[in-house]
C-alpha cells in the first residue's frame, strides 16, 4: 500500500480577475519551490489559469487550494478548485467540447486536463463543482 | 494597475507585454492598440510577448482576435518572442492561433512585417492591373 501524505501549502479566494492572477502566481511559486521544470511549470500554471477562470465566470466565484503531495516516492503539487456554482448537468459532455464553442465550460476543463497528470471533477448541478488536478514531478 | 506601453515605430506600433494580464486588462489592452492604430494609420503591428511565461485559452485567443481586427483597420501583426514552454503548452492545451505571424524577436519582426506589406500592395497592384 503506497503511502500518501499530503500538505495544504496555500489557499486562495477566487472572486475576481485579479484574483485568478494570484492563484497563477501561487502556484507558480510552489511549482519552482518543488522542483518543477520550467516546462511542467508552464502547463500546471497554464491549467490553473484555466480552472481559476471558470470560477469567476462561471460560478461567482471559489477556492483554489494547493497541497503538496506524495505517493511512494513520487513527489508533485495537487490543486483544488471548489465553488458553489450552478453545477455542469452534463460532465462528460462539457469535458468533449473544444475551443469551437467560446464562452463554453469545456473549454478550461478538456484542455487543463491535457497539461495535468491527474484530472477529477465532481458537479452537482444547484450545488457546485469541485476539480481536482495533480502533476508530478 | 500597471499599463502596458504602446509605442509608435515609423509606421509601426510596437506593444511589449511586461506583465501579467487578467482578463479586464487583456481586453482593455486590445482595446487601445486598436485605437492607437486607428489614431497613428499604423500599418503594422508588433506584439511582443517574450516576458509573457504563461498564455492560457483566453489571452491566445484574444491575441488572434486582435491581429484580425488590425487587419481589418489595415495593419499586418507579427507576435514576437513566445517563448517555447509557451508554445508547447497552447499546442498541448489544444489551441490553434491561426493566420497569426510570428517571429523570434522583434527585430526578425520587423523584416517579416516589411514583408508582409509588400506581398499586400503586390496584390493588390496586380488586381488594379486586370
Amino acid at each position: 500500500m503506497e503511502n500518501k501524505t499530503e500538505m495544504n501549502v496555500g489557499e486562495i479566494s477566487v472572486m475576481s480577475d485579479e484574483d485568478v492572477i494570484l492563484a497563477r502566481q501561487r502556484v507558480r511559486l510552489q511549482a519552482q519551490e518543488t522542483g518543477f521544470t520550467l516546462l511542467n511549470q508552464t502547463k500546471l500554471v497554464t491549467a490553473v489559469s484555466e480552472l481559476a477562470r471558470n470560477l469567476v465566470v462561471h460560478a461567482r466565484g471559489g477556492k483554489v487550494s494547493v497541497f503538496k503531495t506524495k505517493a511512494g516516492d513520487k513527489t508533485g503539487l495537487k490543486v483544488v478548485f471548489e465553488d458553489k456554482g450552478p453545477g455542469i448537468p452534463d460532465v462528460e459532455r462539457a469535458m468533449q467540447e473544444g475551443f469551437s464553442t467560446i464562452g463554453s465550460m469545456g473549454l478550461g476543463l478538456k484542455g487543463a486536463k491535457r497539461l495535468v497528470d491527474e484530472f477529477d471533477i465532481k458537479s452537482f448541478p444547484g450545488k457546485g463543482t469541485t476539480v481536482t488536478i495533480t502533476k508530478w514531478l | 494597475m500597471s499599463e502596458v506601453t504602446i509605442l509608435k515605430m515609423g509606421e509601426n506600433i510596437i506593444v511589449p507585454i511586461q506583465v501579467e494580464l487578467h482578463d479586464r486588462a487583456a481586453l482593455k489592452l486590445q482595446e487601445d492598440i486598436l485605437k492607437k492604430i486607428e489614431e497613428t494609420g499604423s500599418s503594422g503591428l508588433i506584439i511582443d510577448v517574450s516576458a509573457v511565461s504563461v498564455v492560457d485559452s483566453f489571452l491566445g485567443r484574444l491575441l488572434g482576435e486582435t491581429a484580425k481586427m488590425a487587419g481589418l483597420i489595415g495593419a499586418e501583426t507579427v507576435l514576437v518572442g513566445m517563448k517555447k514552454e509557451v508554445v508547447i503548452t497552447l499546442i498541448q492545451l489544444g489551441m490553434v492561433i491561426k493566420d497569426l505571424h510570428t517571429a523570434i524577436n522583434i527585430e526578425d519582426g520587423m523584416a517579416l512585417l516589411e514583408r508582409l506589406k509588400s506581398g499586400k500592395s503586390a496584390r493588390i497592384g496586380s488586381l488594379n492591373g486586370k
